[in-house]
């Protein structure tokens, strides 16, 4: 009887949850299927094979999702600036090589799906240790330990053999013969379609994560760590808890990178895997939660693809790195977010026209920078490496004067078109926000 | 003896060193609350500008010009690029020199190349000056200790006996009240973030030829500049100092010394083998650990004093 009474009462409620909840997600739904579909968009018929480029990409996007949502953990929730985030990932995946090592030798018949989880315990073991230190302090001490932790745990691996295996690294071999779906492993779509699941999963419970007390006193202590004092936490509890966490999470992402790669060396540990994570969740915007996501979407395929074309893929990701910086610190995230007023007021068609007068003047001052900067980068790179520039097959001669007065004329002129453009758009913006704001502006 | 003695000369040269680019990292750390990831790119710019310009007209001219050539593009990114990131507060300034940090790297690569560049230590300065017990002390490194103790001297005066001293001196500890009182603070701004990458242009033309001038001397530089100031503490030009000396004395004492823990427990009469536990990292001799020391001092003086040796505000 009263089983019925609870039924009939928490159903619809459930129901109703559920299906706005779906309805606000499709989103992430919509991101989901396109994970599983893209790599058969460029599957080969003829010859009955993936991509490899494609799918190396793609798995490199899934676990630095993570890895950039778990960086956000630190610098967007709890405002912990970290320069050693990536210590907690490469930690996470040596533990990751020596299981899988030990795995394949049957001394630990661990199915291969589970070893991320692993991974996942190996980084939240590493931050348990090194944040018992390092969230003793906030802002900047605790940036520069972290940063002290990355250039130390960097150079123990290459110091110590047992562990790190010295320069070499450690490889394994993910074909352990253990799995819960009968899979052998051996080609990288099934350890991509493991990754996809293993990010979903993890993307799922860091997003709840916000939502429980711990995230949001999280945030607390970022907006004001005195005041949370006075509520009664203690903001060092809470920002160990959310490092710890974090590395787990970080953890499980070097899980994915060992599997992917079937190698974990140093480089997993060191700065520049630390400064990745910083980028993604920079550009993409710390202040919301879908914005590192986008960041590493959108930085693996910068790295990817225009590290293919160009020597100087690091000089685009610095400009980009520091236009977002100084022109829209809440990334690009951020950037949609500061539309939501217009849209919801219906008003965003009125920028249509200003945005697309942007673009032709935008796309000649890229145009000029890149010129420029692989000019320069030719006359000394490339030519050390005997290559030539060459645009759909005209070669271009970074000695002659006539490519960087084209690329200085790109750059000059485009600037002062690009700089007039964007007066107008400024104005056209400040119009339409005065009409939102204005009382009737809204019907 | 003859160890210790030139092992504690060379430790007073790369302690300098230090101190020349700590310096200015400090006064900029401590007014601005700027942590320039970018300063020790203008250490690598300064001795990039060296090379080039002391192949042109000479290394002398170019120990005048390089350093002025770095202090001029700090003043151009002050007045152009930070001043305007400071509205998006600390961390996006902080981030903004790292992104500055990366160009830079990749602009000295694309202009000069991804190997060393020869640039080298001028023929007047290239011999021994006097022997001490059978080793040789390079007139260079003398030449080393010899400008950046002018350095320090004239930073002394410049900071005690000027005006211009006096007010930087004042928004070290109190930039809100200095402002108050009427004067220029964003100019002084600039003034300490041009001078910081001047000193740090010098210590790369001095450094440059005695270490190595490539595309990561940047990179393996900066961290242990960073321990530096941490380690001595904001706001405190003679911490950084003690810390400059105390760093690279114990780097050069670390490379000298080749014992591990394997041989101070020999010395107890345990010997340890390969079936010890934690063989490996006892029998580490004390020369392959020199690279971490820095950090563990920086984690070690954070955990007990987070103001660091002599700070006087907290980080």
């Amino acid at each position: 009887m009263s089983e019925g009474v609870a039924d009939t009462t928490a159903r619809p409620v459930v129901g109703a949850r559920v299906g706005g909840g779906l309805r606000r997600q499709w989103p992430w739904l919509a991101t989901l299927a396109v994970a599983v579909v893209v790599p058969w968009l460029f599957y080969d018929w003829s010859t009955g094979r993936h991509s490899g480029f494609v799918v190396a990409m793609l798995s490199q996007i899934g676990m630095m999702v993570i890895f950039a949502l778990s960086y956000n953990m630190l610098m967007g929730q709890a405002g912990l600036l970290s320069f050693g985030h990536a210590v907690l990932f490469g930690l996470g995946g040596y533990v990751t090589a020596h299981v899988v090592t030990a795995s394949k030798g049957g001394g630990l018949p661990l199915p291969l799906e589970l070893t991320p989880l692993v991974g996942g315990v190996g980084g939240f073991l590493s931050a348990v240790a090194l944040g018992y230190f390092a969230t003793k302090q906030r802002a900047t001490a605790f940036a520069m330990i972290t940063l002290g932790i990355g250039e130390l745990i960097t150079a123990c691996a290459l110091m110590f053999q047992t562990f790190f295996g010295g320069e070499g690294g450690i490889s394994t071999n993910r074909m352990t013969g253990h799995s819960l779906f009968g899979l052998a492993y051996g080609a990288s779509i099934q350890v991509y379609y493991l990754i996809v699941a293993w990010t979903a999963i993890a993307m799922v419970l860091m997003l709840l994560l916000t939502r429980t007390p711990l995230g949001r006193m999280a945030n607390a202590c970022r907006d004001n760590f005195e005041r949370a004092q006075f509520v009664g936490y203690d903001p060092r509890v809470v920002r160990f808890f959310q490092f710890a966490l974090s590395g787990f999470f970080a953890g499980i992402a070097g899980a994915l990178y060992t599997l992917t790669y079937e190698i974990v060396t140093f480089d997993t540990v060191a700065a520049p895997m630390s400064a990745n994570a910083l980028l993604m969740t920079y550009i993409g915007g710390v202040g919301v939660f879908a914005g590192p996501v986008v960041g590493a979407v959108l930085i693996v395929l910068l790295q990817s693809w225009v590290s293919l074309l160009s020597n100087s893929w690091l000089v685009y990701a610095g400009v980009l790195f520091i236009m977002m910086v100084t022109f829209a610190p809440g990334g690009l995230a951020g950037l949609v977010q500061m539309h939501g007023p217009i849209w919801r007021a219906g008003r965003l068609g009125r920028l249509v026209g200003p945005y697309l007068r942007l673009i032709v003047p935008a796309l000649l001052v890229l145009l000029g920078f890149v010129l420029a900067v692989e000019l320069c980068s030719f006359l000394t790179i490339g030519a050390a490496q005997g290559k030539s520039l060459t645009v759909h097959g005209v070669a271009i001669e970074p000695r002659r004067a006539a490519p960087w007065a084209v690329a200085l004329l790109l750059l000059g002129g485009g600037g002062l078109w690009l700089r007039q453009a964007m007066g107008r758009f400024a104005a056209a913006w400040g119009r339409v926000s005065d009409e939102i704001k204005a009382p009737g502006g809204r019907p | 003896m003859e160890v210790l003695l030139v092992s504690l000369l060379n430790g007073l040269v790369y302690g300098m060193l230090l101190f020349m680019l700590a310096s200015g990292l400090t006064l900029i750390f401590s007014m601005m609350g700027v942590l320039n990831f970018a300063h020790a790119s203008m250490y690598m710019l300064g001795a990039y500008f060296a090379y080039s310009v002391s192949r042109l007209i000479g290394f002398w001219p170019a120990l005048v010009v390089a350093p002025l050539l770095c202090g001029a593009l700090g003043a151009v990114i002050e007045m152009y690029a930070l001043r305007r990131v400071h509205r998006n507060g600390h961390i996006a300034e902080l981030l903004f020199t790292v992104g500055l940090a990366f160009i830079i790297e990749k602009t000295v690569q694309m202009a000069w190349g991804l190997l060393p560049v020869p640039y080298r230590v001028p023929p007047v300065l290239d011999r021994a000056l006097f022997h001490i017990y059978g080793s040789n002390f390079h007139a260079y490194r003398a030449f080393m200790l010899l400008v950046s103790v002018a350095m320090f001297a004239a930073i002394w005066l410049l900071l005690t006996r000027t005006r211009i001293g006096l007010v930087i001196q004042a928004a070290l500890t109190h930039p809100e009240m200095v402002g108050a009182l009427g004067h220029n603070v964003p100019r002084v701004f600039t003034i300490v973030f041009a001078g910081g990458s001047l000193l740090a242009g010098l210590a790369g033309v001095i450094g440059g030829n005695y270490l190595v001038t490539e595309p990561s001397m940047a990179a393996t530089m900066g961290p242990i500049v960073f321990v530096v100031v941490v380690f001595g503490g904001l706001g405190s030009l003679a911490g950084c100092f003690i810390a400059s000396l105390i760093m690279g004395l114990v780097q050069t004492f670390a490379v000298v010394l080749d014992v591990s823990f394997a041989d101070l427990l020999a010395r107890l009469g345990v010997t340890v083998t390969s079936s010890t536990p934690l063989a490996e990292i006892l029998t580490i001799p004390l020369p392959r650990v020199g690279a971490l020391l820095p950090y563990l001092m920086l984690i070690l003086v954070l955990l007990v004093k987070p103001r660091g040796l002599m700070g006087t505000r907290d980080t």
